[in-house]
């Protein structure tokens, strides 16, 4: 039998080779998304595949990496994908933000902030901003060529109109570097001034819809909002009930079947070093009380 | 003329030494105007310097055409080397390059005969690789834009000396354009399409 | 207290360690060999070799094992395993009409030179359930004849004579040969790539659209102009000898429909062709995806583009299983983060919303 035997981080040096290529030119030019040949990695489309195969093209012996979902390092698929480059290329792993060098993530954006020399990984399931109001790659590719984004306005005030509001509380769309509109993966919008001028350099991997796209450090990253309806973060106001934080992004624990709840920190390690720093939350339910949070 | 036993090796190492290659690209090209540094054992043919022989090595292979210039085509050696090592295609024309390796920086022709991309497809566009003769020492570059905070200083001697002039016509163009690797040696430094000049001095 | 949830290692561990109990069953059962797969679920192996893009029979049979029978997973782990494979080159094009044919038929004509030969086929069975399958049954050995030295030309190519159909492009030899599998696909898509993509897709999903064709969804009124299954040559040009090299022979099946004539001005109306091929005996498949590479080909034959199996982005965007079920299947994964960030703006609506019903009910009432 064709015996499988696997290289150093999985992939092989020509798609690596392939990989780098496209990270390279997505560094060049902020926020659009370069093709690339996609390869099928052992675990399903839509489960981080793009993420995976940037990390695996970027990382050496040297690396510190932590996987996060959800903000948790102990989700199962971040376990999973954790376990996966332990395996195939035996670096160290960490769940400490600030030991990593290379930060792979579903969903969120550490709390910590991020330094220079780190590189933050993100999954991305759709990459295309504008695939929700226009099925066609044809299409949205001609609107990017010509920075065509009126229906991406058109829609978010459509919003306002009908809500009041802007009606998108994640994957909220970005501009950067004042030309391409980008979709941050879905990460709470609570998530999105972080990549502003952020140290460390983002890269966003698409496996199943073959593209990659990045963000170089210290590049303008401007949420889309209107003069009169100007972008807001949300968080609920309520301190984090284990450690106390009270500018963190909360997971809402539903406690039991009478409305019960609490709410904590979703970054897990940003909570843990609170803790373990001595600062310390009510570990109770939080009052009924949500504001946007400026 | 070279022959196979002749031939100047590649990497020593070639999984982990195009890995750490092209961690020093990545960086140069995330912090444009920052030096970085090719630690990585790599053979060089006449005319290469270590830098571009490892950059070479880590990005091209037979799905990206290379140009080079007269200098890197003077003797057959390079090109050899290039499909010894890479299999990558040399081709004659500029304009349908992914890679171009420069070794007379002086005599680098109008950027316009390289690809700059579509709107559609900016990405399809030639990266230059240029040969300085220092990425320490020399006249000052100011520059700015995105992986630059606020604004760096390169000091290099670069020939021609109206590159960053040139390489103005990437404000225009964006998103199309051209990307600039400089090396000296060892040193690798990256000029992305994104930069721009904020001044120049001695 | 509530204490973050950890153990996820440990009990992804578990979850291996019971599917792969699951997977054997039960242990006074004897297990399921890969010959018996390869053998008796043969067309479950041929379909996997397609989709999978791999032909390898051992290879998609351990595949169909591991998987406990899931076609799709199966289909995943091959892919899986072929994404790691060295490329060592492109084979030349096989030639069908040169194929050791075991079943060929067409319903174009009543007859054709090297005739009608029925073959393997469910197709004219009663479809009862046989009972005497249940254990250990034996079929008589099969009516056997010496290979027939005729020549079967392939119907379409006897068309082509009297330039009733339209001519099969010749593929430039020095042309590289597309692959999506190492090319990110950009649309519009030529048909090298089109038929790949088709031929990785998904068996139901394509069934299904070459269905919708029929019905009218994109009429293309098709002929199935010949089905034939049988072994091929494969050949890879070898540069350090200067010619091809036999590497082995591989079953085929492939479908040729025959469809609607089209002509203008300057050219005299003919025939139209739509085009299926796959591993193994794979009739269903080579004929959905003969009816789907035509009704691709609407624009370039001047047709009106309007019905789903048309539309090129969207049949080639959705046809692979892999990325399908792969996406669909993503919903299982946790997406609290984001579902809490949409709970909050909805509370917010809900409650606004409610105050400014108050403010009109409390501004009736004062009326």
């Amino acid at each position: 039998m064709n015996a499988p035997t696997y290289n150093f981080a999985y992939l092989d040096e020509q798609t690596k080779r392939m990989i780098r290529r496209a990270i390279l030119k997505a560094i060049a030019i902020p926020g659009y998304q370069v093709p690339f040949a996609s390869r099928e990695m052992p675990m399903p489309y839509g489960w981080g595949t793009g993420g995976v195969q940037v990390t695996a093209a970027i990382l050496g012996p040297d690396d510190v990496l932590k996987v996060i979902d959800q903000g948790s390092d102990d989700t199962t698929n971040a376990i999973s994908i954790r376990k996966f480059f332990g395996k195939t290329a035996g670096v160290a792993t960490t769940t400490s933000t600030t030991d990593a060098t290379v930060i792979q993530t579903r969903h969120r954006i550490p709390e910590a902030s991020l330094h220079a020399g780190q590189v933050l990984v993100y999954q991305v399931p759709i990459p295309e901003p504008l695939r929700f109001l226009e099925p066609r790659e044809t299409e949205t590719r001609r609107m990017h060529a010509l920075a065509e984004y009126g229906l991406m306005h058109v829609k978010l005030y459509e919003d306002i109109a009908r809500f009041g509001h802007i009606a998108t509380a994640y994957a909220y769309p970005v501009k950067v570097n004042a030309r391409y509109v980008m979709d941050p993966s879905p990460t709470p919008k609570f998530d999105n001034p972080k990549m502003d001028n952020c140290a460390a350099l983002q890269l966003f991997g698409a496996g199943r819809e073959k593209r990659i796209y990045a963000i170089p450090p210290y590049t303008t990253v401007v949420s889309l909002d209107f003069e009169d309806h100007p972008f807001t973060r949300y968080r609920f106001n309520a301190p984090c009930a284990l450690c106390g934080a009270d500018d963190s992004y909360l997971d809402e624990i539903v406690t039991d079947d009478k409305g019960g709840r609490m709410f904590v920190c979703s970054d897990t390690d940003f909570c843990e070093q609170r803790q373990a720093a001595g600062h310390h939350g009510t570990e109770s339910a939080a009052p009924h009380k949500e504001k946007a949070h400026v | 003329m070279t022959t196979i036993a002749e031939m100047p090796a590649g990497f020593a190492d070639k999984v982990l030494s195009a890995q750490s290659t092209f961690r020093s690209v990545m960086d140069a090209i995330a912090r444009p105007g920052s030096v970085q540094r090719v630690a990585a054992d790599v053979g060089t043919p006449a005319g290469m310097m270590r830098g571009a022989a490892a950059i070479a090595l880590t990005l091209f292979d037979h799905d990206t055409p290379i140009w080079l210039d007269g200098a890197m085509s003077a003797t057959p050696d390079v090109a050899r080397w290039l499909k010894f090592h890479a299999s990558a295609p040399v081709v004659a024309d500029p304009s349908i390059a992914s890679f171009a390796l420069i070794g007379d920086a002086a005599n680098l022709p109008a950027l316009e005969r390289f690809a700059f991309g579509s709107s559609e497809y900016p990405d399809r566009s030639t990266t230059l690789i240029l040969q300085v003769d220092s990425l320490t020492q020399g006249p000052a570059f100011e520059l700015k834009g995105p992986g630059i905070d606020g604004s760096a200083v390169l000091q290099a001697m670069i020939k021609p000396s109206d590159l960053f002039q040139r390489l103005s016509i990437n404000e225009a163009l964006f998103p199309r354009g051209i990307d600039v690797v400089l090396v000296h040696d060892d040193s690798i430094v990256a000029i992305p399409r994104t930069t721009r000049l904020i001044a120049s001095g001695v | 207290m509530y204490v973050a949830v950890k153990g996820g290692e440990r009990a992804i561990e578990n979850a291996h360690r019971l599917l792969a109990h699951e997977r054997r069953g039960d242990r006074d059962v004897p297990e399921v060999t890969l010959a018996q797969i390869s053998e008796q679920l043969a067309l479950g192996v041929d379909r996997v070799m397609t989709e999978g893009s791999l032909y390898d029979r051992e290879l998609a049979a351990l595949a169909i094992k591991q998987a406990r029978g899931d076609m799709i997973e199966a289909i995943f782990l091959v892919r899986a395993f072929r994404a790691t494979l060295p490329r060592f080159g492109a084979t030349e094009p096989v030639n069908t009409g040169e194929m050791q044919v075991r079943r060929r038929i067409s319903s174009t004509f009543k007859d054709v030179p090297g005739g009608q030969i029925l073959g393997p086929t469910f197709d004219y069975t009663h479809r009862l359930l046989d009972p005497q399958l249940a254990e250990g049954f034996v079929p008589e050995q099969p009516e056997t004849a010496e290979a027939s030295q005729a020549a079967t030309p392939r119907v379409t190519d006897i068309l082509g004579r009297d330039g009733l159909i339209e001519s099969s492009p010749q593929a430039d030899s020095d042309a590289p040969v597309g692959d999506l599998t190492r090319e990110p696909l950009s649309f519009p898509a030529d048909r090298d790539l089109r038929l790949q993509n088709l031929a990785r897709g998904d068996e139901g999903f394509l069934l299904a659209l070459g269905y919708s064709t029929q019905r009218g969804y994109g009429r293309n009124h098709p002929f199935a102009g010949e089905i034939r299954f049988g072994e091929v040559e494969v050949e890879l040009f070898a540069e350090d000898v200067g010619f091809a090299v036999p590497l082995g022979s591989i079953e085929l099946t492939e479908c040729q429909m025959v469809n609607q004539f089209k002509g203008s001005t300057t050219e005299p109306p003919c025939f139209t062709r739509g085009y299926g091929l796959a591993f193994g005996q794979s009739e269903r498949k080579t004929m959905s995806m003969a009816l789907v590479d035509r009704a691709l080909r609407a624009g370039e034959l001047g047709e009106e583009v309007g019905a789903p199996a048309q539309d090129e982005e969207f049949v080639m965007s959705h046809s692979d299983n892999v990325q399908s079920t792969g996406f669909v299947e993503h919903l299982k994964l946790p997406h609290y983060v984001d579902f809490q960030s949409e709970l909050g703006l909805l509370r917010k609506l809900r409650q606004e919303f409610a105050e400014a019903n108050q403010a009109v009910e409390l501004q009736e009432a004062a009326e």
